[in-house]
C-alpha cells in the first residue's frame, strides 16, 4: 500500500491508495455541494408534500395542494368550452346563410380553419386545398358532389366510398381491364379529352367517332356534354381540373383500369361544429360566400 | 487470438461454436416460413465460418506460461477497432435518418429503408455497438490494471466481445427485415434478447474473477462504476424483455406488461439504460483515463463516494418523469420528477471532480487534444444533467415533451458526453495497446476534435430550437380559444432546423471517419521494439496478495 502524501499543487493529502499511477486526494466534499445537496433535497420533499406523492397499500397521499391531474384536464377543457362557447353553439346550429352573413363568426371560421384544415384535409388535399395527386384541388375546382355549403358538410360527414353507412359512393369502371372497350377505343377517347382541353387537334372524322364512343360509354356519369353530374360524383371532364392528371397517359390510364377514390367520413372524428366550420371555411376559401 | 488459448481452451471454444453452429440450424429448421429462419441461418453461418477457422488453428503450438504474468489486453485491442467501426456505421446511419427528416423521399419506396426501420439501427448502432463495445474494450483494460490480475482466462473475454457483437449484428439485421419488439432501446426480440444475458452473466462472472484475484487492495472508482453498469443493465435488460413467444419458431413475442405498467416498465429501463449504459460505464471510463492522460490525482475521493452512491440511488426512481401528464398516476409522476432534481447534485459532483482533477493540468488540456476531448466531456456531462433534471420538472416537460428539445437533449449527452469521452479514452489507449510509439497523426486528432465540437454544438443548437418553436405552436391558441397552428406548419417550420442537424451529423461522422483512419495507420505504424517507462503499466507480478 502506497503511503499519504501531500500533493504539491493543490496541498491536499492523498487517500494513500494507488491503481497503476492514479492516486486520489483526500480533499473534503466542497460545502457549496452540501448546500447544494440540501437545497435541492427541500425543493424534492417539499414538492411531495404539495402533490400527489408517497404510494400506501391500497391509496397515496394527495398532497396538500390537492393537485390532480384527471380533474386539472377537466377543468382546462370545461375551461376550453367556455371560451369557445360564444360561436361554437351558434355554428352548429343556425342555418348557413345566417352564420355566412355573420362578420364574427366568419372571424372565427377564418382564424379557426388553416389549423382545422391544416391537421385534417391538408394531409390529402394539400395546405392551400389545391388538391395533390389523386386528391382534387377543393379551392378552385367545381365540387364533384355539389359546391353549396350544406353539400360539402354532408360530404364531410359521409365520406366518399368510406366505412359511414350513408357514404357518397362513385366508381369509374374499368373499360379496358374488364374489356368493355377496346384499346384502340380507350386512345381514341383519351385523345378526345385532350383535344377538348386544346392540346390536341382532331380530324373532324376521329372528333365525330370519338363523340359517338363518348355518349355510349361515358355520358352516363359525366353527362351528355361530359361537364359531370352532381348524383354520380362524376367530374367535369371538360375544364382544366383533372384529380389524377391532365396528360393523355394518365387519361388513358384512368378509362383503362378506372379509378374509385376515397375520402374518409369524419363524422365521430370531429363534432358537427367543426364539419360546419371546415365547410364554410372551405367556401370562404372559394370566393363563394354561401 | 486462437494462439492464446491453451489446449483445454480450444476444446472448449470448439464446443461453444459447434452449440453455435447447432442452435442457429434448430432455429433455421424450426422458424421455417417466418424471419426466425433467416435469423437461424446468420447464425449457423457465422459460427460455422467461426468453427473452421479455429479447426485450422487447432494445431498451434500452446502459449508459454509466461503470458499468465501479463495483462491480457487482445480482446481489447480487437474491441477498439470494433468501436469505431460500428460508431461510424452508428454515426453514418443517424446522418441517413436525419436526411430522411428533412427530406422523407429518400427512402425511395424501399421497406428496409424506411425511417422506423433505420431510426434503430442508428439508435442500437450508436448506444449498443460503439458505446458497448467500447465498454467492453475499456473495461478489461481498466480492470487488468487497476487490480494488477489478469482476465481469468482467454476464452471468456472473446466470448462475450464476440457474443455481445452477434448481438448487434442479429439486432440491426432484424430492425432492416422488421423485426422489433417496439420497445425503444429494447427493440430486439426474445431470442437476441436471451443470447444477450448469457453474454452478460459471463461478462460480469469475469468482473467477479478478477477482482477476486486482485493485487491491490482497495477497488478502484472506475470499477465501482464498470460494475454498476454491468450489474444494473442485467437486471434492467432482463426485467424489461419479460415477454412470452408466439412459439419457438416464431420470431413474434409478446411482452408480459400491459398498458401503464407496460410504459412505466419501458422507461424504467429506457432512464436506466441512460444512467448506467450511458453514464455509469462512461464515467468509469472517466475516472481511468481522465486522470492517467492528465497524471493528476483524483481531486476529492469523498466526491466520487457520494456521486456514486447518488448516481446509484436517484436513478433508479427517476424513469416516470418520461411520462409526465400521461396516463401513469400522477404521484409516480411527482416522485420521478422529485428524485430527478435532486440527482443533478451527484451528476454535477461526478463532472465537478472530473474539472477539478485538472486543476494543476490546464496547460495539458490546451495543448492535447486527446485530453481536451476528456474535459469537454466533463463539460458536456454537466450541461446535459442539468438540463435532464430541468426537463424533468414537470411544467417544464409539458413544453419540451414530444418536440425535439428531447433530440437535442439526447444527443448533447450521446455525442457531447459519451462519444467525447470514447473518443479520448480510445486516443490514450490505442498507441499502448498496439504498443505503438505514438498516435499516428496528432493533426488528425485535433481536427476531429474540432470537428466533433462543431458538429455537437451545430446539432444541439438545431435541435434547441427546432423543439421550443415545436412546443410553443402546438400549445399557442387564438382568441377563439382554438389552436393556432396545424402540425403541418409545425413541420414546415422545422425543415430548416432538419438541415441544420444533418449537417451537424455530417460533421460529427466525419470526425468519427477520421478517429478510424488515425487509428487504422496507427496500427499499420511499426511497432516498438521496448515500451518506454512513462508508458509502462505496473506489472501484473509480482503477486501481491490482497491486503498485503
Amino acid at each position: 500500500m502506497a503511503l499519504k502524501e501531500r500533493d504539491e499543487f493543490s496541498g491536499q493529502m492523498t487517500t494513500g491508495h494507488e491503481w497503476n499511477g492514479i492516486k486520489e486526494l483526500n480533499t473534503p466534499v466542497p460545502r457549496l455541494l452540501w448546500a447544494f445537496l440540501a437545497t435541492l433535497s427541500l425543493f424534492a420533499i417539499g414538492w411531495t408534500v404539495l402533490m400527489p406523492s408517497w404510494p400506501g397499500v391500497n391509496d397515496y397521499f394527495r398532497g396538500l395542494l390537492g393537485a390532480d391531474q384527471h380533474q386539472a384536464v377537466r377543468q382546462s377543457l370545461a375551461e376550453a368550452d367556455v371560451a369557445k362557447a360564444s360561436w361554437s353553439e351558434r355554428l352548429a346550429t343556425e342555418d348557413f346563410a345566417t352564420l355566412a352573413g355573420d362578420d364574427a363568426i366568419m372571424t372565427v371560421v377564418r382564424q379557426t380553419g388553416p389549423a382545422l384544415f391544416g391537421d385534417n384535409c391538408a394531409g390529402c388535399h394539400g395546405y392551400d386545398a389545391g388538391g395533390n395527386p389523386g386528391y382534387p384541388n377543393i379551392a378552385e375546382a367545381p365540387m364533384m358532389w355539389g359546391g353549396d355549403v350544406e353539400t360539402v358538410a354532408e360530404t364531410i360527414r359521409v365520406g366518399i366510398n368510406s366505412n359511414h353507412p350513408e357514404t357518397r359512393y362513385g366508381q369509374m369502371l374499368a373499360f379496358g381491364r374488364d374489356q368493355m372497350l377496346a384499346s384502340a377505343e380507350i386512345s381514341a377517347l383519351a385523345d378526345y379529352l385532350v383535344s377538348l382541353q386544346g392540346q390536341k387537334s382532331l380530324s373532324a372524322e376521329e372528333t365525330e367517332s370519338a363523340k359517338t364512343l363518348f355518349a355510349d360509354n361515358c355520358a352516363g356519369c359525366h353527362g351528355e356534354d361530359g361537364t359531370g353530374m352532381v348524383e354520380t360524383g362524376a367530374p367535369n371532364l371538360t375544364d382544366a381540373f383533372w384529380t389524377y392528371g391532365a396528360d393523355r397517359s394518365t387519361i388513358r390510364h384512368s378509362i383503362y383500369d378506372g379509378r374509385q377514390g376515397t375520402m374518409p367520413s369524419w363524422e365521430g372524428r370531429l363534432s358537427s361544429t367543426q364539419i360546419r366550420l371546415l365547410a364554410l371555411y372551405v367556401m370562404d376559401l372559394r370566393g363563394a360566400t354561401p | 487470438m486462437f494462439s492464446d488459448f491453451s489446449r483445454d481452451e480450444r476444446i472448449f471454444s470448439f464446443i461453444i461454436l459447434g452449440g453455435l453452429v447447432v442452435a442457429g440450424l434448430a432455429m433455421a429448421i424450426a422458424g421455417r416460413g417466418d424471419l426466425l429462419s433467416t435469423h437461424g441461418w446468420l447464425i449457423f453461418g457465422l459460427s460455422l465460418l467461426a468453427f473452421f477457422a479455429a479447426v485450422r488453428q487447432f494445431d498451434r503450438p500452446e502459449p508459454s506460461a509466461e503470458r499468465l504474468s501479463e495483462y491480457y489486453d487482445a480482446p481489447t485491442r480487437a474491441g477498439l477497432v470494433l468501436t469505431l467501426i460500428w460508431g461510424v456505421i452508428g454515426m453514418g446511419v443517424g446522418f441517413w435518418v436525419a436526411a430522411l427528416l428533412a427530406w422523407p423521399d429518400l427512402t425511395f419506396d424501399v421497406a428496409w429503408l424506411s425511417f422506423g426501420r433505420l431510426r434503430p439501427v442508428h439508435t442500437s448502432g450508436v448506444i449498443f455497438g460503439f458505446g458497448g463495445n467500447a465498454l467492453i474494450a475499456t473495461s478489461f483494460h481498466v480492470l487488468q490494471r487497476t487490480t494488477r490480475a489478469r482476465l481469468p482466462d482467454a476464452i471468456s473475454p472473446w466470448f462475450v466481445l464476440l457474443g455481445y457483437n452477434l448481438f448487434c449484428i442479429v439486432a440491426a439485421s432484424g430492425y432492416l427485415m422488421g423485426l422489433t419488439q417496439s420497445k425503444e432501446y429494447a427493440e430486439p426480440e426474445w431470442y437476441a434478447d436471451i443470447w444477450l444475458v448469457v453474454v452478460w452473466v459471463v461478462y460480469f462472472a469475469i468482473y467477479m474473477r478478477t477482482l477476486a484475484r486482485r493485487k491491490e487492495p482497495h477497488i478502484y472508482v472506475a470499477n465501482w462504476y464498470y460494475m454498476a453498469f454491468i450489474l444494473v443493465v442485467a437486471i434492467l435488460h432482463i426485467v424489461n424483455n419479460l415477454a412470452v413467444p408466439v412459439s419457438f419458431g416464431s420470431a413474434k413475442s409478446y411482452s408480459l406488461f400491459a398498458g401503464v405498467q407496460d410504459a412505466m416498465t419501458q422507461w424504467w429501463y429506457g432512464h436506466n439504460a441512460v444512467a448506467f449504459f450511458l453514464t455509469a460505464g462512461f464515467l468509469g471510463m472517466m475516472y481511468y483515463y481522465l486522470p492517467k492522460r492528465a497524471n493528476r490525482p483524483i481531486f476529492s475521493y469523498r466526491m466520487s463516494i457520494i456521486s456514486f452512491w447518488g448516481i446509484t440511488f436517484m436513478y433508479m426512481w427517476a424513469g416516470s418523469h418520461h411520462l409526465h401528464y400521461t396516463a401513469l398516476p400522477h404521484w409516480v409522476q411527482t416522485l420521478g420528477m422529485a428524485f430527478s432534481v435532486v440527482l443533478l447534485v451527484p451528476s454535477w459532483a461526478s463532472a465537478g471532480n472530473a474539472l477539478l482533477t485538472l486543476n494543476g493540468a490546464w496547460h495539458k488540456v490546451r495543448d492535447d487534444a486527446v485530453l481536451r476531448f476528456m474535459a469537454l466531456a466533463a463539460i458536456f456531462y454537466g450541461i446535459t444533467t442539468f438540463e435532464g433534471s430541468f426537463m424533468a420538472i414537470r411544467a417544464v416537460n409539458s413544453l419540451s415533451h414530444y418536440t425535439d428539445w428531447t433530440i437535442g437533449h439526447v444527443h448533447a449527452g450521446a455525442l457531447g458526453w459519451v462519444a467525447m469521452i470514447t473518443f479520448g479514452s480510445l486516443y490514450s489507449l490505442v498507441p499502448s495497446m498496439f504498443k505503438r510509439e505514438r498516435i499516428y497523426s496528432n493533426k488528425l486528432v485535433e481536427m476531429h476534435f474540432w470537428l466533433a465540437l462543431a458538429g455537437t454544438v451545430i446539432y444541439v443548437f438545431a435541435m434547441w430550437n427546432s423543439g421550443v418553436i415545436q412546443g410553443l405552436m402546438w400549445r399557442t391558441y387564438d382568441e377563439a380559444g382554438t389552436l393556432s397552428y396545424s402540425f403541418l406548419e409545425s413541420l414546415d417550420a422545422m425543415h430548416p432546423y432538419y438541415i441544420i442537424r444533418a449537417f451537424g451529423g455530417l460533421l460529427f461522422l466525419l470526425g468519427a471517419i477520421t478517429a478510424l483512419f488515425n487509428v487504422v495507420m496507427t496500427i499499420r505504424m511499426p511497432a516498438m521494439e521496448a515500451t518506454p517507462d512513462r508508458g509502462r503499466d505496473l506489472p501484473a507480478e509480482p503477486a501481491l496478495q490482497a491486503g498485503e
